[in-house]
């Protein structure tokens, strides 16, 4: 009796994964935007002239980017019992993405001619006006597709914050789904919404990416 | 703390065999990923538009539609739709090779057409099969280039094997996770679950940074000593992670 694909389900599980959806991509923008900072911070500290400095922040990253989301997701939720989820969620999400998005700031930072620090040195400009006036605005522009990459790919590993109850689209889906006993419609729905809102997004990025001559 | 240990230690059994599902959905998973980046890799190489248009098609379903959905649509969606039940770890092989084995065709088309022109036409030049060609100077000159983007897919992939404990597989994470809510550690329980999975990593990597050494020697390039030991660079992985590459 219910082997069949009912189209009424999907008339009515859609618009509660519409509704889930806008908490997916508010989840995709911070989190996208905590890696974005982060990323370039860690970066930054990763050229610092001290190895007290640049040893342990290479181990921890490489750490984070070596284990499950999923796990730092349970683990952080059922630490932090108080908090918000979404908000562990964003912060989780772009803990570990910063740990990829860093190394990305670091092949923008090490594309920046070496005559630009030379001539930094040379005008005898401060550490901080270095960064900030030459080589950042150099770099950050080189590495925008690839975080826009990474956003896309983030996008895609929301689903995992259903796991500690943010309302998002996979989380009303599978709510859907145990209550109707529709899964079928309400999975299929939502796998078909995040094809249509990441391929032409990843399009859009390989335009970019060209344009920018990479 | 200690609670948590010495029931690690009563339930060494379960965990033993939690790590065995964690390997054997990675391995597994990662064997069909394999298979399917070539197949659909060299599909998507080939001259005919059938077979570029059909690899094309299933690479962007399987990077477009979240691996986390296809694999609840395996295991929830397909039985009543197609009377079909799959075992949890079938549904995460299937899935993880599905999934990784789209991103892995765009690594393979990525290094094949990365391997110099001169080399096709002067095997051409030779009059060496198409078949032969492929086989005795092309792919050894792609594979070395292959390696690095599949060791982070392969890491990629094992990171996503937790996913397993949602769908009721007994893996690692599932018999910690057991392990936490019998002793009450969580803080303990999270962290040794984590260093679990670092070592597994770093083991990959290892024998990743082996094979690619292999790959090196055979078509003598220089390989230093320091080589097995580094690790992994996350830029290779944004051409493939973000479904852009």
């Amino acid at each position: 009796m219910k082997s069949d694909f009912d189209w009424g389900a999907v008339g009515d599980a859609l618009p509660l994964l519409i509704d889930g959806f806008w908490t997916t991509l508010l989840a995709t923008v911070l989190g996208t935007l905590v890696a974005a900072v982060l990323g370039l911070a860690i970066a930054v500290a990763g050229r610092a002239p001290s190895r007290l400095v640049t040893v342990p922040v290479k181990a921890l990253m490489e750490f984070i980017r070596s284990t499950p989301l999923l796990v730092q997701l349970v683990g952080a939720a059922a630490l932090f019992t108080s908090v918000e989820p979404l908000t562990i969620g964003i912060v989780v999400l772009g803990v570990h993405y910063a740990t990829y998005t860093s190394e990305v700031y670091r092949a923008g930072i090490d594309g920046v001619p070496k005559g630009q620090w030379e001539a930094c040195r040379a005008l005898s400009l401060t550490p901080r006006r270095t960064w900030q006036a030459v080589i950042l605005p150099q770099a950050v522009r080189n590495v925008l597709p690839a975080l826009g990459n990474y956003a896309i790919s983030m996008f895609k590993e929301t689903p995992y914050l259903a796991v500690i109850t943010v309302h998002e689209m996979v989380y009303q889906a599978r709510n859907y789904g145990t209550e109707h006993f529709r899964y079928t419609e309400a999975f299929t729905l939502a796998g078909l919404i995040f094809l249509v809102a990441s391929y032409p997004t990843s399009l859009l990025m390989r335009k970019l990416e060209k344009r920018l001559g990479h | 703390m200690n609670d948590f240990f010495s029931a690690f230690a009563d339930d060494l059994p379960q965990l033993r065999s939690g790590l065995w599902v964690t390997l054997e959905a990675t391995v597994l998973g990662a064997l069909l990923a394999l298979l399917l980046s070539f197949v659909l890799g060299l599909m998507s190489l080939s001259r005919l538009l059938l077979s570029r248009g059909v690899s094309r098609v299933v690479v962007e379903f399987f990077r477009g539609t979240s691996l986390y959905v296809q694999l609840f649509w395996l295991y929830y969606a397909m039985p009543p739709l197609t009377g079909y039940e799959l075992t949890p770890l079938v549904c995460g092989v299937l899935a993880f090779g599905l999934n990784y084995g789209a991103y892995g065709a765009e690594v393979v088309r990525g290094a094949v057409n990365s391997v110099p022109r001169g080399q096709y036409e002067a095997a051409l030049a030779l009059n060496m099969s198409p078949l032969h060609r492929m086989r005795k100077v092309i792919l050894p000159q792609a594979w070395v280039q292959m390696i690095p983007s599949f060791t982070n897919l392969l890491i990629q992939l094992l990171k996503a094997t937790p996913l397993l404990w949602l769908i009721s597989a007994a893996d690692l994470m599932t018999a910690i996770e057991k392990l936490r809510s019998r002793t009450g550690e969580t803080l303990t329980a999270y962290v040794t679950l984590l260093v679990c999975y670092f070592v597994l990593a770093y083991a990959l990597t290892l024998l990743m940074n082996l094979l690619e050494r292999s790959a090196k020697r055979r078509l003598g390039l220089a390989t230093g000593g320091k080589s097995l030991l580094k690790s992994r660079s996350a830029v290779n992985a944004a051409q493939t992670a973000g479904g852009a590459g």
